[in-house]
């Protein structure tokens, strides 16, 4: 995994809450057997018409959001099924933080394992940015900042193992293998 | 295996790995990458739901799988799991199904086990007292790889639930209304327990269809506290302990109950007795309201807005006697035995109204041949239902089973989302009752006017 230190980038707002992974990405594109390609399908139900145009009005179709790295969206972003498939399409979309004032807990587990930061703020700060698309943000993981262009400085929380992990691009496959000593001797006992 | 640390998350061992073919595709392909094996096998069990279509003529009948993405995933799980080693229930098994029906059928899910899934319904299987919840596919390595998952501790939940549900309110009602009051970002960060006189009363398909919705309120997992309902359950099962292992499990199982006057972070009470059928009216299963009631009033709210025009509700308005063109009854909340049973309980001698499609479709194969023993399939195909193979079907609009774009459906599965039936449609939940009430009259109906 790619480490993930610092982050500088204009937002994408979704103000929507409650985004549930079925819209992040519906199920009938998850009949794949790879990771590659979803973020054609990120979101494309509300990014497509019936007949596969883009809605002219929905904010990833709008220039200003190309390059946009950080998505703001509404209360319990990721809610609903477990598919992985939702950070792999944000991901591949271009899209390296997510953030809002709640984030479902298995599509926050399933962001951090690829790379996509969670980024959980109060509800100031939040409403400053669902007012403000496009704001240039500054993410800085070892410290756990936000930073707005307000100046505003805003922590947020992490669970260190994670931080630890996307910070130095550790992957937990391999921390997990290296245990595998107590493993055995866990199942010795058991 | 070992405990949280400030650095560092428990290490919690697994001891039932259950995948299918939808989530488990690219954790073998890291496997493959990584060059490690599956390293216990025999804790894992695979099977097909989710892609899998449930017309017969595709599983039995030698028609090609009309998805051919899907077929491919099938013939993929199926290469995986005999590479790997890994005890496949495939497209013909007789034990096939859904992966939460089987687990339960088979006597795999015991109490007290940790049970993992790359499936958020996985929290079905804490019905028998397990901690079990859902996992993404890099998990699904974690686990096939080492057998274990790096966790942190949960705070915990407790739903209270005091008195009787009265005739016609079923254990989905249950649950509905629980979603209802918690919302569907309540139980974040929680695994909930069931407790109290109402949950002790609940059979165990029942106790399923509980602990199976804890995700849509939120929480990861929901668990009850195994009881003699639960052995009885258990005794019977092909996979669960036998001769003098059983007398051991027993032992160890009566151990496992919470407490008395143990401290929970939360709780919530409510009072069985006070509820009725429920039904959602919106767009996520807290959009919920008795079957009496109706849709609330407008209120200064985006989310609300956007629910109202996506099912094409306006504010206020009585949720009975609206028009519904697709009725399903399955999917791993609805589609046990006892589904079956009360659904067909009620159609027996009627017809579904003109115009509306009714898809049953059994949680397993299991579950399949049992209620074909009994006649239900019968009961439905006379009432003009279509009777189908096992499968997640219209749950999810991923394996040829949707609702058509605009459509109303009242459906028994768990996800009332935009689209999750399919692009466009507009999915209703409720019971099986209401369902089979609801495939008669061809509008909402509470289903106590026809019990």
């Amino acid at each position: 995994m790619e480490p993930f230190t610092t982050l500088i980038s204009r937002t994408v707002v979704l103000p929507a809450t409650d985004i549930d992974t079925d819209q992040i990405i519906p199920a009938r594109f998850l009949t794949t057997t790879t990771r590659a390609g979803l973020g054609t399908h990120l979101f494309a139900d509300w990014r497509y018409d019936e007949r596969g145009a883009p809605r002219p009005d929905f904010v990833l179709n709008r220039p200003e959001s190309a390059g946009c790295r950080i998505l703001v969206a509404g209360r319990n972003f990721g809610c609903g099924s477990s598919r992985e498939h939702a950070p792999w399409a944000l991901l591949d979309h271009g899209f390296r933080a997510v953030v809002s004032t709640g984030i479902a807990d298995i599509f926050r587990n399933n962001s951090l394992k690829n790379g996509l930061l969670p980024v959980i703020v109060d509800e100031a700060t939040s409403g400053w940015l669902l007012e403000h698309p496009g704001a240039e943000l500054s993410v800085d993981l070892a410290a756990g900042i936000l930073g707005l262009p307000t100046g505003g400085r805003v922590s947020f929380p992490i669970e260190a193992f994670a931080r630890h992990c996307l910070l130095n691009g550790v992957d937990e496959l391999g921390y997990l293998l290296s245990r595998s000593g107590e493993i055995e001797a866990y199942e010795r006992r058991a | 295996m070992a405990p949280e640390t400030p650095a560092t998350p428990a290490v919690l061992y697994v001891d039932l790995h259950l995948i299918h073919e939808v989530t488990s595709p690219q954790a073998f392909a890291l496997l493959r990458e990584r060059g490690v094996s599956v390293r216990r096998p025999e804790l894992t069990l695979a099977t097909m739901d989710h892609s899998t279509p449930t017309r017969t003529a595709q599983i039995f009948g030698g028609a090609p799988i009309a998805i051919e993405s899907a077929a491919r995933q099938i013939r993929e799980l199926e290469v995986n799991c005999a590479q790997f080693g890994v005890e496949l229930l495939g497209l013909t098994s007789e034990l096939r199904g859904i992966v939460h029906v089987i687990g339960p059928d088979l006597g795999l899910t015991q109490p007290g086990k940790t049970i993992v899934c790359g499936d958020s319904h996985t929290s079905t299987h804490g019905a028998v007292g397990a901690l079990a919840f859902g996992i993404g596919t890099t998990e699904v390595a974690h686990v096939l790889a080492t057998q274990c998952l790096l966790q942190r501790k949960p705070r915990t939940l407790a739903v209270e639930v005091e008195g009787a549900l009265q005739a016609g309110v079923t254990a989905k009602d249950l649950i509905l209304a629980i979603i209802g009051r918690l919302g569907v970002a309540g139980g974040t960060g929680h695994v909930i327990e069931y407790r109290g006189a109402a949950i002790r009363a609940l059979d165990m398909d029942e106790r399923m269809t509980v602990c199976n919705m804890s995700i849509e309120a939120g929480a990861r997992a929901g668990m009850i506290a195994p009881d003699e309902t639960t052995y009885e359950y258990l005794a019977a099962r092909p996979r669960a302990p036998k001769g003098a292992a059983w007398e051991r499990s027993l032992a160890a199982w009566r151990a496992l109950p919470t407490d008395s006057g143990a401290r929970f972070d939360r709780e919530l009470r409510l009072d069985a007795g006070d509820l009725e059928p429920m039904i959602t009216w919106g767009t996520n299963p807290g959009m919920v309201v008795p079957i009496s009631g109706a849709i609330p009033e407008q209120r200064a709210d985006a989310a609300f807005a956007r629910a109202l025009s996506y099912m094409g509700f306006e504010a206020g308005q009585p949720i009975k006697d609206q028009p519904v063109n697709v009725v399903f009854l399955g999917s791993c909340t609805n589609a046990r035995l006892s589904d079956l049973r009360s659904a067909a309980g009620l159609l027996r001698g009627r017809r579904i109204a003109r115009g509306l499609t009714m898809l049953v479709v059994p949680g397993s194969q299991q579950v399949k041949r049992q209620a074909e023993a009994e006649g239900l399939d019968r009961v439905f195909i006379e009432a003009g239902a279509e009777w189908r193979e096992s499968g997640c079907s219209m749950c999810l609009g991923m394996n040829g089973d949707t609702v058509p774009r605009g459509e109303y459906a009242v459906s028994t599965s768990n996800r009332n989302f935009e689209g999750r039936q399919g692009a466009g449609a507009r999915t209703l939940l409720a019971s099986p009752l209401t369902a089979a009430a609801t495939a008669v009259r061809g509008r909402v109906t509470d289903p106590r006017e026809l019990l």
